[in-house]
């Protein structure tokens, strides 16, 4: 077991490693921050003194080196816009975004699992009809088409919501309703799909052919062993917790993560692109293991061999 | 007097019918064989007996237990025959127990369900059923998943919570079909040893004419969603009398004519959905006729003993009867 836990942490440490890298490079490749945070009418020599302070004359490599021993040391840099640390500024924001993003995955999972359990159980009924048709509509629509639509019929039509900004609870349900749509009809069309695969098993024929009334087959033999593959995919949703929310934070003008990773982008504002590149990295690595773990607990095939002796 | 009693049953699967009124009676603590290739209906038959086949499945005629209907029977009233009257077993052992629970809950819950045992007691039973079938180490394995057994295993596991209920009767579906030779004739050895102790009434499926010559009294040959022949094991190992008993007997590799040629039976089952108009098996019957092509036979009992549905019976050959006897004897 302990071993399990070391190579999954290692590999989780060598993900983090790769998107940094890829960050890093990426982002000193496609345009000159100095220019872009200084304008193009900037003097030269505001230019170049801006570029000695930052360390961009440096080799590429060696400005890579030292921003891996910063790392390391847990010094993630400042702003080069207004110096103030880079992490600071991301954790400030995660509260806004999580505060669109957990109520969403509740509704995700609260309404996705059970329409998707539901249809699988009443096969070819108009319940399962209504079910695959919604469910196709909510992943098909983008957010960013659908945001809009939401705003125009309850913003600009109706006026029963804000369309933007972050002062009451109120304007956090258009947001939310966008984020959750979307992810309901995912899972709802996977838990239908993962459980009617599960109903077709022969141990489901065993259960029944034992006597056990229906209610305890669907509990006690086909939940169980459909959650293997749902897991995945919320798994995922977790994942997407923080960076999950770039366009419809743009849309509804929210204050989060999303909205810094595009402004801070837009700035060439390196170290807090990168930073925030670092923290979501590490909570999709997070989700990850999580999901390996909880795949353990849910199949025992899936479990970690104990190590030969 | 019969305790289970088949009555023209019929099954329909998106109007194609798969089966077409089976008759049928199985005798309290009888074994007996249900032989045919593969989608010939003998699953289905039980499949339907007990209210285990798809929604979409339309299913006619009448299986009595005892007296009570089966065939339309409400669900809760099914529920408290399956696993307590009759029980069934499959054919992939493996895949028929549920992955993700340990083998001793999964027989527990057959316990609790029929005879109310719970705790320290289910658990005792447990362990009582699984080295009646034969788990070595019981005690040690009764928390282990599925994966962690053999087929075999997992088979005699199968058994085990068939037996918890204490049924009156144990559908076998090709219960041996997925195993190696060896584990094979164990299973077959289990079954009869386990009959003979309980005086539970048997059916056993399968495809294996050797392997219901084994645990079987009786055996119902099956072609096409209809019973062809029905005789008692030894009679009908002797003197097949329909053409399609014979054509199955002759595939059977004989162990003292190593080099001896199998025959096998031309052509393959019909489509259900595109059967003849006559006899099912006329198109593959080296003893067809006009009359065979357009009408199809009822089962009639024959002067030898047992029933077959055939215009023109294979007649009793002597020479080989005794031949089959000794072999199968």
């Amino acid at each position: 077991m302990f071993r399990f836990i070391l190579a999954k942490l290692v590999r989780a440490f060598l993900t983090i490693l790769l998107v940094v890298t890829f960050a890093f490079i990426v982002l000193r490749m496609s345009g000159d921050p100095a220019q872009i945070m200084l304008g193009p009418d900037a003097p030269q020599d505001a230019v170049d003194a801006f570029r000695a302070r930052w360390g961009l004359d440096d080799p590429l490599w060696q400005q890579y080196l030292a921003y891996l021993q910063q790392i390391l040391s847990f010094d993630f840099g400042v702003s080069m816009r207004d110096q103030s640390p880079a992490i600071k500024l991301v954790l400030e924001r995660i509260p806004a975004t999580l505060a669109l993003t957990i109520p969403a995955l509740i509704l995700k999972l609260c309404i996705g699992i059970p329409a998707g359990v539901y249809a699988a159980l009443h096969r070819q009924s108009v319940a399962d009809r209504g079910v695959i048709m919604a469910s196709i509509f909510g992943f098909t629509i983008p957010s960013f088409v659908l945001g809009l639509v939401l705003v125009l019929i309850f913003a600009v039509t109706l006026d029963w919501l804000p369309s933007g900004g972050q002062d009451s609870w109120r304007h956090a349900i258009l947001p939310i309703a966008t984020l959750s749509i979307g992810g309901i009809g995912i899972l709802a069309r996977f838990s239908r799909s993962a459980m009617i695969e599960v109903l077709g098993q022969p141990y489901i024929r065993t259960a029944m052919a034992k006597g056990l009334p229906w209610r305890d087959v669907v509990w006690r033999h086909a939940l169980p062993n459909a959650a293997v593959p749902i897991v995945t995919l919320v798994g995922f949703m977790v994942g997407s917790l923080i960076a999950g929310a770039v366009v419809v934070e743009s849309i509804f003008s929210w204050p989060g993560v999303g909205r810094l990773i595009v402004v801070s982008v837009a700035n060439r504002d390196l170290a807090v692109v990168q930073c925030l590149l670092l923290v979501i990295a590490a909570s999709m690595v997070m989700a990850n293991l999580l999901v390996d773990f909880a795949y353990g607990l849910l199949d025992p095939r899936l479990r970690a061999k104990p190590a030969a002796h | 007097m019969a305790f289970v009693s088949i009555r023209d049953l019929r099954v329909a699967f998106d109007g194609v019918r798969v089966l077409h009124g089976i008759d049928l009676d199985i005798g309290k603590g009888e074994a007996i064989g249900l032989v045919g290739e593969s989608g010939c209906g003998k699953s289905v038959t039980w499949l339907a007996a007990l209210g285990l086949l798809p929604g979409k499945a339309r299913v006619e005629g009448s299986v009595t237990l005892d007296g009570q209907q089966l065939i339309g029977a409400p669900r809760s009233q099914l529920e408290q025959i399956r696993g307590a009257r009759i029980a069934m077993i499959f054919q992939d052992p493996s895949s028929s127990l549920n992955p993700v629970q340990r083998v001793g809950r999964q027989i527990g819950e057959s316990l609790r369900l029929h005879r109310g045992l719970r705790g320290a007691q289910a658990r005792t039973e447990v362990l009582r059923l699984m080295d009646m079938v034969g788990i070595p180490d019981a005690k040690r394995r009764i928390d282990l998943y599925p994966h962690e057994f053999s087929g075999g295993q997992c088979q005699r596991i199968m058994i085990a919570m068939a037996l918890a209920g204490q049924p009156d009767l144990l559908i076998a579906d090709e219960p041996t079909t997925a195993l190696d030779a060896t584990i094979q004739a164990q299973i077959l050895e289990l079954l009869s040893g386990i009959r003979r102790e309980t005086g539970m009434a048997l059916v056993f499926i399968s495809h294996d004419l050797g392997a219901v010559s084994a645990v079987c009294d009786r055996a119902a040959v099956m072609y096409a969603g209809r019973i062809v022949e029905t005789n008692d094991i030894r009679s009908l190992f002797a003197a097949p009398a329909h053409p399609y008993t014979q054509g199955l007997l002759r595939a059977i590799p004989d162990i003292d004519a190593s080099r001896a040629r199998l025959v096998p039976i031309e052509g393959t089952v019909p489509d259900p959905a595109a059967l003849p108009t006559g006899c099912a098996f006329a198109p593959r019957c080296p003893r067809n006729s006009q009359l065979c092509q357009n009408y199809a036979p009822d089962l009639k009992p024959q002067s030898a003993g047992g029933v077959v549905s055939c215009f023109y019976p294979v007649e009793a050959d002597q020479t080989a009867m005794s031949q089959r006897q000794e072999v199968w004897a």
